[in-house]
């Protein structure tokens, strides 16, 4: 397959990059951080996120989405990475949708997926438990009692899982706390007895919350695909996950370089443009290869998840480890750049750099992805 | 014929004209056949393998078939590239002619001297270099001196038939064994230093041309220093305009970046560095090794699907453009990371000279060779002037 956007995609670039520059900006981000906003995003940017199709751009159009895959996430959230835009994206309509579409019941998919893709409904995964990523670390314990099961653990790092109203929780049926097989996934809704959710806001002015499950009791309905098979299908869903953040951090790179060369032009020092310094031209020139490095990786990344290629958790993590590092010294490179104006909160160019750290983290950063792909290539 | 008939009949005239002994990687600078009046083939499979090629016109896929050329679309010319891999074929010819000059010819020749030229490029027959550099002109090209002036006429005409070149070029790749070479020269000294120069071409055989090999830090001398001494040249040698040499410059640069940056990358059955070392080390390897092993795995990866997109772009006419002082330098850089890594995983073993088996030494001298990669065909920091000023706008200082 070609390493270019079809016309599909470039549509939905177009309109992508179009909607979130002019509907979720960066003062948006600002707004909602500074008012300390009960959601910590706009409601009535996720509505609108719905109507344009973004919120079921995973989901099946049977189940009421948009079908159109994962290049078409990618490019979504490319845009949200250069925009800053706050949304419930990631985690209810990438993460929690592959995993309900992939391997959800009839009952569940048509319960579920409709209303979110109409933005009616969020959901979250609870799948971390350590402070690193470690997705095959899960002591929570699901017990078999009544017609059900009853969970207890904690789980961490649960992306909007404040605003959630239903969580997907990864937990232990059987087998050892490090190991990929015995790992269910449940459908947990917060307001059940014995579930609390606490917000946590992060650097990055974005939410994850800690859950503590403490013997709640769920039906055996609420399982999502095999007892004890959990794993693939989290899987599935992280990679999903990680193609997308490493396209928000590719445009969280771009922006920011887009911005810092803008300032090499105007910015004067010693009676001239700072651009016309080669100290910082060649920093610039490497910075443009690097973006053009993480731009072909994560393209590949996603187009080997549209064709379910069995080497697309290779490319995957090619794309986090190469889009994390490209992006980290891109805002890194561009508050230096900046001098004195970069580290003050009322320019923008600190939001980036907060974003690139926290979004290069969240599943698996580049020392996690590197080992991973070292792995997969038997080494 | 569709690309489907066109595979078929492709894999079948390879399988039964590529000779076996040309099916077997390429294991010393002997197996490379370069061509040339002054080439001696090294065995009967290597010299039938050329001619069978170049009678397809398949040493240049893409040119016009009349011009030797294979009169190839892209997609087929891929559809041969894959199946020649597929067998292991070794390349036919590797010639500047092809990779650098024939582009410029055939965008800035003229007809007369593209049917002269360009089918002996094909054949094989005749091998060019490139007189580019000088003492003086290293990274600053445009500063260079080799003077052609034009001989004063016999009666009233603007001139005479010949240009007369004097100067001298340095790191003129493998000028000892060229036939011709397409060369730099001044033709206005009194014009802005971009203006005054011309893109000559003239046999190596001509009268004042002498060479001289540079022994370089690996031990091999693929370069020389050219002299010129009251070289005479046809005037109707000259490529372009007189004055207009610098356009042909560049984008013949342009070519040459390409091949440096891509090189390595190219290469079929490059095995990946951590394939090298899991022979070497087995599991006894360093963890920072093997960190910095897979750090370089993601740059090379993430860059060989960085050629491919620009390539795919090109195609589709999306491409950004401008893009091949990227891939320069950050391929040749890349590609200096890997030798450095695999002298690392080889340990002292990497640091042998001189032994009995003739792969002794191989390691040392191709590390040594590849410091060159980032300094030929324009330095790493020129690149990221190109692209600070091109791509980027950047204000000049």
């Amino acid at each position: 397959m070609p390493l270019v956007l079809n016309d599909e995609q470039r549509m939905v670039k177009d309109s992508a990059d179009g909607f979130f520059a002019s509907e979720a900006p960066v003062s948006q981000l600002r707004k909602l951080r500074d008012e300390k906003h009960a959601d910590g995003f706009d409601r009535g940017l996720w509505a609108k996120m719905a109507e344009m199709g973004f919120a079921g751009v995973a989901i099946p159009e049977q189940f009421g989405g948009a079908g159109l895959g994962m290049v078409a996430a990618g490019l979504i959230q490319e845009a949200i990475g250069r925009n800053l835009s706050l949304s419930p994206f990631l985690s209810s309509a990438v993460l929690s949708a592959t995993i309900l579409a992939r391997g959800g019941s009839d009952e569940q998919k048509a319960a579920l997926l409709p209303k979110m893709a109409a933005a009616e409904l969020i959901v979250a995964l609870a799948c971390d438990e350590a402070a690193r990523h470690t997705p095959a670390h899960v002591a929570t314990r699901a017990e078999a009692a009544g017609n059900g099961f009853r969970l207890s653990g904690t789980k961490t790092f649960v992306l909007d899982g404040h605003v959630a109203d239903k969580l997907i929780v990864a937990a232990r049926t059987s087998d050892a706390e490090d190991e990929a097989v015995g790992i269910t996934l449940f459908l947990v809704d917060p307001k059940l007895a014995g579930v609390s959710v606490s917000r946590k806001i992060l650097v990055d002015s974005r939410n994850a919350a800690i859950v503590v499950l403490d013997g709640c009791q769920v039906d055996g309905a609420d399982v999502i695909g095999e007892v004890g098979g959990g794993y693939t299908l989290l899987e599935a869903a992280l990679d999903a996950g990680r193609a997308c953040l490493a396209a928000e951090m590719l445009g969280v790179a771009a922006q920011s370089f887009a911005t810092t060369v803008d300032y090499l032009k105007q910015r004067e020092q010693f009676g001239q443009k700072i651009g016309s310094f080669q100290a910082l031209q060649h920093r610039a020139a490497h910075l443009f290869c690097e973006v053009e490095l993480a731009r072909s990786a994560t393209l590949r990344a996603l187009q080997a998840l549209d064709a379910g290629e069995d080497r697309a958790p290779f490319y995957v993590s090619l794309a986090k480890a190469k889009a994390g590092e490209v992006a980290k010294l891109a805002t890194n490179e561009a508050v230096q750049m900046h001098g004195g104006i970069g580290m003050t909160d009322d320019y923008d160019i600190g939001f980036f750099m907060k974003r690139a750290r926290a979004a290069g983290e969240t599943f698996g950063d580049t020392a996690f992805h590197g080992d991973r792909l070292a792995t997969l290539m038997g080494y | 014929m569709t690309d489907t008939d066109f595979r078929a009949e492709t894999r079948a005239w390879l399988e039964a004209n590529c000779p076996p002994e040309m099916r077997q990687p390429v294991e010393s600078d002997g197996d490379v056949c370069w061509g040339g009046r002054k080439w001696r083939f090294k065995s009967d499979a290597q010299k039938i393998w050329l001619e069978r090629m170049a009678a397809k016109g398949w040493t240049v896929p893409e040119w016009p078939k009349a011009y030797g050329g294979g009169g190839l679309s892209r997609d087929e010319a891929k559809i041969l590239a894959q199946e020649m891999q597929a067998i292991g074929a070794r390349s036919p010819l590797s010639s500047f002619g092809i990779w650098m000059l024939g582009p410029a010819l055939l965008k800035y020749g003229n007809e007369a001297q593209k049917c002269e030229h360009l089918p002996k490029i094909a054949r094989g027959e005749i091998r060019w270099c490139q007189g580019y550099s000088e003492p003086g002109a290293g990274s600053d090209l445009a500063a260079l001196r080799t003077s052609a002036v034009l001989e004063p006429g016999s009666g009233s005409g603007p001139g005479g038939d010949h240009y007369v070149v004097n100067g001298q070029k340095v790191w003129t790749s493998y000028a000892d064994r060229a036939d011709w070479i397409f060369c730099l020269v001044r033709t206005d000294p009194a014009a802005p230093k971009h203006l005054g120069i011309s893109f000559l071409l003239f046999d190596m055989e001509s009268e004042g041309v002498s060479t001289s090999p540079i022994k370089l830090i690996s031990g091999y001398s693929p370069f020389c220093q050219t002299f010129f001494d009251d070289v005479r040249v046809p005037k109707e040698n000259l490529m372009g305009e007189a004055g207009k040499g610098w356009d042909i410059a560049k984008y013949l640069l342009t070519h040459e970046r390409e091949m440096i940056g891509g090189m390595d990358f190219a290469a079929t059955g490059r095995d990946a560095l951590h394939q090298l070392a899991k022979t070497a080390l087995g599991d006894a390897i360093p963890g920072l090794l093997r960190a910095d092993i897979v750090r370089h795995e993601i740059d090379a990866l993430a860059f060989g699907l960085t050629m491919e997109r620009v390539k795919d772009e090109a195609k589709a006419g999306q491409g950004v453009g401008a893009l091949s002082s990227m891939l320069k330098y950050y391929g040749t850089e890349v590609n200096k990371q890997r030798q450095e890594l695999i002298m690392a995983i080889n340990g002292s073993d990497s640091l042998l000279w001189e032994g009995d088996t003739k792969h002794e030494g191989d390691m040392a001298k191709s590390w040594l060779r590849s410091r060159a990669n980032s300094i030929e065909g324009g330095t790493s920091e020129v690149q990221l002037n190109i692209i600070a000023k091109r791509v980027l706008q950047l204000p000049g200082a």
